[in-house]
Parts: structure tokens; C-alpha cells; sequence
């Protein structure tokens, strides 16, 4: 069925008890042209983009728990463009501009959200490298603007300008970025995949790779054996633990990163703003919680949940960014487990096992990318070879010193 | 989360700085395929979900360096040795 006021207003008149699932709960068939794990946000758009873009539509998500039970369902719904590295731009702001028309597209209200994401700074060298990082995205074509304190005190006078020890001398803004309803990428991408032709399969862990003679040919699950022409990864958080089971070793380790949401308030905050001395970001949900983040804990986890120290430095950041926080309640808090790569940056490519495609390496920036990513990996599905948006996200580069490290960072996954 | 410093006694693991996976040991960088041995020494991981030898740094407390097996799903430690005695296991195995 196709949502629109009058769907919305004829199940209304009924009493709301006509409405049917969203998507088919598919059971698994003995094999697919093409099988991709993890129901994730990246997962489920490469399905709805085989499907769309290459005609292929014998295709198979194959998800442990259920649809968004991941990190899509985790995060902090911020979106943005505002990169630095030639290897970034061009990718982010595709997938930007996937978000713009993603509601028309999917025939799905995903609350994509304009509200603009602003990055504070607090001394001049910090301004020089926002003021790069500006240039950098204008030479690219992308929106923009470096706002001095006048501008910020009226768009956001609540922040502590005159902090002693970190004033606010100034922020880089981007307009066009914003959050987006997270768990609604999911339900949108599945449902316009899924009407497709795509078999979403929930409640179905894989626990093996099959590969004879060098080449995937299937995988081992909970529901059986399902063969795959192509198999695709899509396990944010817990690809190295897939990988392994076709013998494959990444540049990756898992971390888990918290967010947290305080009780509902009246509008207060009108975009994404992030703290320039610390790590700490925060922006309003719709409902009216405060959303909010930073560091990860720092230390490989599987565990889904974090530890308190950094529950502690999360606040200590927010409250010398915005004192008034101090009076705010917190309602829930929770962690997700993500992929932190060597050099910060994701990973799009071909194995070293035929057949066998790797999307991974997401660290805490991946639900921005979720259209380009599930964009440029059915590309590499369909066609076997990497979207030209993709160039630099190949697994080769760690060895050949490629890396794309926006932070300069170097090979220690915590840092990035 | 509490490690057990040896020197210490258990102490918040805030008071330690993380440097990951213990088990990887710097190649001989004269050997045959010393440029494969680096890449894989400086990049690749096994990143299991369970027991992982890794390196803590005491850097608010003694300043030694340690090695503690912590099962990454629960959190649980399971043993924490000094640093240096691993290492030189590590270079006699070499
Ligand atoms: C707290 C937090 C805040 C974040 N904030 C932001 C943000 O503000 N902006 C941003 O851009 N990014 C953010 N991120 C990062 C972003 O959420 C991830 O990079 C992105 O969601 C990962 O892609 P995904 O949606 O496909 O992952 P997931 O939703 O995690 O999908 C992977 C799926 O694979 C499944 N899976 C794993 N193993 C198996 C198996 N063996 N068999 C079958 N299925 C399996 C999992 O169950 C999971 O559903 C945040 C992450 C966290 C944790
Ligand atoms: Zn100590």
C-alpha cells in the first residue's frame, strides 16, 4: 500500500485496525542471487538499491535479531557533510543528498531533519582548522558558514560564551545537515526493498561462511543453509567476528559508544551543536529529549553497554558547554557496539575470498552514510567494482599506506 | 570497571590509558616479506568476542605497563601480569 494523507485518513475513519505489516516476515529460501548480512541501516539500503538501481531482486537480508536492533536503531540520528579529506567530501555529501529526497524516494516519513550542525571552536588554531575545513567543503560544493560570536549568540545564546577556561570564539556551520528518525531508515529501507521483491529475514543469525576452492558460496545460519551467488557483509560492530568465519582478519576493532536523552522539554536547542573543547554533542529529538553523546569508552567491547567514567566525562562536557544542562534530568542511556577502523574511515571492497564483499569499519559516523553506502555497495555488488564515490574506501590501503585518516590519528582505533 | 594493579590494588580504569591487542609483536624488519609481516603487525587484529590479552598503561598510578585478559563481552578479568615479563616471552618465542 502506498502511504499518503488519504491512506493516513481512510485508516483513521476505520479505526486504524486495517493497516497491514510494513513488510513481509520472509522465510529463508535455499539460496539468492545474492545474500547480504545485517539488517542494519547499511544492509537494508544496498538491498532497496540492488533492487532499484541494477534490477536484482533474488536478494536476501539476513539479520540476527530484528530489523534495527542494531546500531541504525543506537545512534544519535546526526547527519552532515562537513569533511576535510578529498576521500570523504564527495561520499558524505552523496549521501546528504540522498537523505534531501530519501522521504519522496522510499514513500517514508524518516523525519529528515534540516536543522543544521554546528561545530564550536575556542581558540585560533582551532578556528584555523574549522576555517580549512570550511574551504575544503565549499571547494567541494558544499554549504558552509563560518558564524563569529554575534551570529552564534542569537542562534544559540544559551551556550557559556565567556567560559573561562574554553570561551566560545566562533563556529563552523553546516545548514544543510541535520538528524534524521533513525529507527525509520530502517522500517523505510525495508519495506521499499521488500516491495521489491527483497526477502528480509529476521531472527536469523549466520554462523558460518561456506567457501569452497577460494569462493563464498553460501552461509551456515540458525534456519539452515542458504546459498548466495554473492554474499555481502553489512555487520557493523561485528564484522571482524563474520569475517572470521572465511578466514579473513580486519583492520578493526569493536568499541562501544553511549548516548544518552534526558526528559522531554520545550524547544531549546535549534541544531546540532558540538563542543570544541571536549568531546561532547548534543541536539533536541522532536519529542523533546535532549539527545546526546561523546567519546567512545575507549577499550575493545562486545558488551552493548558502557562503563561510568564515561558517562561522567559526557556530562562534564556538556555542562561546561551549556551550565543550564545541570537541571535537566536524564532519562536513558545505552550503548552500541561499532566497528572502529585503523584509520577512522570505512571500508567498501572486494575480500581477498571471491564472491565475498566486505562494508564495515563505520566507527560512530556510519548513519550519516547509510543511502551512500547501501548506494555504492550495491554497485560493488552488481558490477564488481568500486563506485568511483568509493575509491578510497578499499581494504588494500592500510597495506599500500593509503590511509584516510581525517583525524590524523594514526593506526589506534580509540583515537579516531 | 576495576583492574588489579599488581602495584596498586584494583583501581578505576579511568586511571588507565588503553593501547589494545597485546598480542601482536613488532617483526624483525630485516627478514624476507618484512613489509607484509609490518602491515599486518600495525593493522590487522582478531578482535575476538571473549578472552583478549591487551596492553593498560598505569599512567594515574605506578606507570607500568600491563597486560590484562578481559573477556570484551562482560568485562570480567580474568589475569593481569606486568608488561615486560610478556615481552620477553614474546622475544625469546621470536
Ligand atoms: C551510540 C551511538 C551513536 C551514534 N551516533 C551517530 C550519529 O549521530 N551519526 C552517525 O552518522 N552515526 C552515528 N553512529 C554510528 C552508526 O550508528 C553506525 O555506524 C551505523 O548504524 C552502522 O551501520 P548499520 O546501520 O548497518 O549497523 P547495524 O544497525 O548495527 O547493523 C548491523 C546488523 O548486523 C547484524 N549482525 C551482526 N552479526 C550477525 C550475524 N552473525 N548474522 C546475522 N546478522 C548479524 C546485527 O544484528 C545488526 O543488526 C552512532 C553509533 C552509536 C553506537
Ligand atoms: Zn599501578
Amino acid at each position: 500500500m502506498r502511504y499518503s494523507i488519504f491512506s493516513l485518513l481512510g485508516h483513521a475513519l476505520a479505526g486504524n485496525r486495517r493497516w497491514t505489516p510494513a513488510w513481509r516476515d520472509a522465510a529463508p529460501k535455499a539460496g539468492y542471487d545474492i545474500v547480504i548480512v545485517g539488517g542494519g541501516g547499511h544492509g537494508l539500503a544496498t538491498a532497496y538499491y540492488l533492487a532499484r538501481m541494477h534490477g536484482i531482486t533474488n536478494v536476501a537480508v539476513i539479520e540476527k535479531g530484528w530489523i534495527g536492533s542494531g546500531n541504525v536503531g543506537r545512534n544519535t540520528t546526526i547527519i552532515r557533510s562537513n569533511y576535510l579529506l578529498p576521500g570523504n567530501v564527495p561520499f558524505y555529501e552523496w549521501s546528504l543528498k540522498l537523505w534531501e529526497g530519501l522521504e519522496q524516494e522510499l514513500n517514508y516519513n524518516a523525519m529528515v531533519s534540516q536543522r543544521g550542525t554546528l561545530n564550536l571552536f575556542h581558540s585560533d588554531s582551532q578556528r584555523d582548522a574549522f576555517v580549512r575545513r570550511g574551504n575544503s567543503m565549499r571547494l567541494h560544493g558544499v554549504d558552509a558558514e563560518l558564524l563569529d560570536v554575534p551570529a552564534l549568540r542569537r542562534l544559540v545564546p544559551f551556550v557559556d560564551f565567556d567560559n573561562a577556561r574554553f570561551p566560545i570564539r566562533g563556529g563552523l556551520l553546516q545548514r544543510r545537515g541535520g538528524t534524521v528518525r533513525h529507527d525509520a531508515v530502517a522500517w523505510g529501507y525495508a519495506r521499499a526493498a521488500d516491495r521489491l521483491g527483497v526477502d528480509v529475514i529476521q531472527n536469523c543469525e549466520v554462523t558460518g561462511i561456506r567457501v569452497e576452492r577460494g569462493r563464498a558460496v553460501g552461509v551456515e545460519t540458525s534456519r539452515g543453509y542458504i546459498a548466495a551467488g554473492k554474499l555481502g557483509l553489512a555487520c557493523a560492530g561485528n564484522s571482524s567476528r563474520v569475517a572470521s568465519m572465511a578466514g579473513l582478519r580486519l583492520p578493526i576493532e569493536s568499541h562501544v559508544l553511549q548516548a544518552f536523552v534526558s526528559e522531554a522539554l520545550k524547544p531549546v536547542i535549534p541544531c546540532v551543536i558540538t563542543f570544541g573543547a571536549g568531546h561532547f554533542y548534543v541536539s533536541q529529538s522532536d519529542k523533546g529529549g535532549l539527545v546526546f553523546g561523546g567519546d567512545i569508552d575507549g577499550y575493545n567491547s562486545y558488551a552493548q553497554r558502557g562503563n561510568l567514567p564515561t558517562v561522567e566525562d559526557v556530562c562534564e562536557g556538556g555542562m561546561a558547554l551549556m551550565p543550564s544542562l545541570g537541571r535537566v534530568r536524564l532519562l536513558r542511556s545505552w550503548g552500541g557496539v561499532m566497528d572502529m577502523s585503523m584509520d577512522g574511515s570505512p571500508i567498501i571492497d572486494r575480500t581477498p575470498v571471491d564472491q565475498l564483499y566486505l562494508n564495515a569499519g563505520w566507527c560512530y559516523g556510519g548513519f550519516k552514510a547509510t543511502p551512500a553506502s547501501g548506494w555504492c555497495f550495491a554497485h560493488l555488488l552488481a558490477k564488481d567494482g568500486p563506485h568511483p564515490l568509493a575509491a578510497a574506501y578499499r581494504l588494500d590501503r592500510f597495506a599500500a599506506g593509503r590511509v584516510v585518516d581525517e583525524k590524523g590519528q594514526g593506526p589506534h582505533p580509540n583515537r579516531h | 570497571m576495576r583492574i588489579p594493579c599488581p602495584h596498586c590494588g584494583p583501581r578505576g580504569h579511568e586511571e588507565f590509558a588503553y593501547h589494545g591487542d597485546a598480542a601482536p609483536i613488532r617483526p624483525d624488519p630485516a627478514a624476507a616479506e618484512a613489509e607484509r609481516a609490518f602491515g599486518e603487525y600495525v593493522y590487522l587484529r582478531d578482535n575476538p568476542a571473549g578472552l583478549h590479552r591487551e596492553l593498560w598503561y598505569h599512567a594515574l598510578g605506578c606507570l607500568t605497563w600491563l597486560i590484562v585478559e578481559r573477556d570484551t563481552r562482560t568485562h570480567a578479568i580474568r589475569g593481569v601480569a606486568e608488561a615486560r615479563a610478556n615481552h620477553a616471552q614474546g622475544q625469546a618465542a621470536q
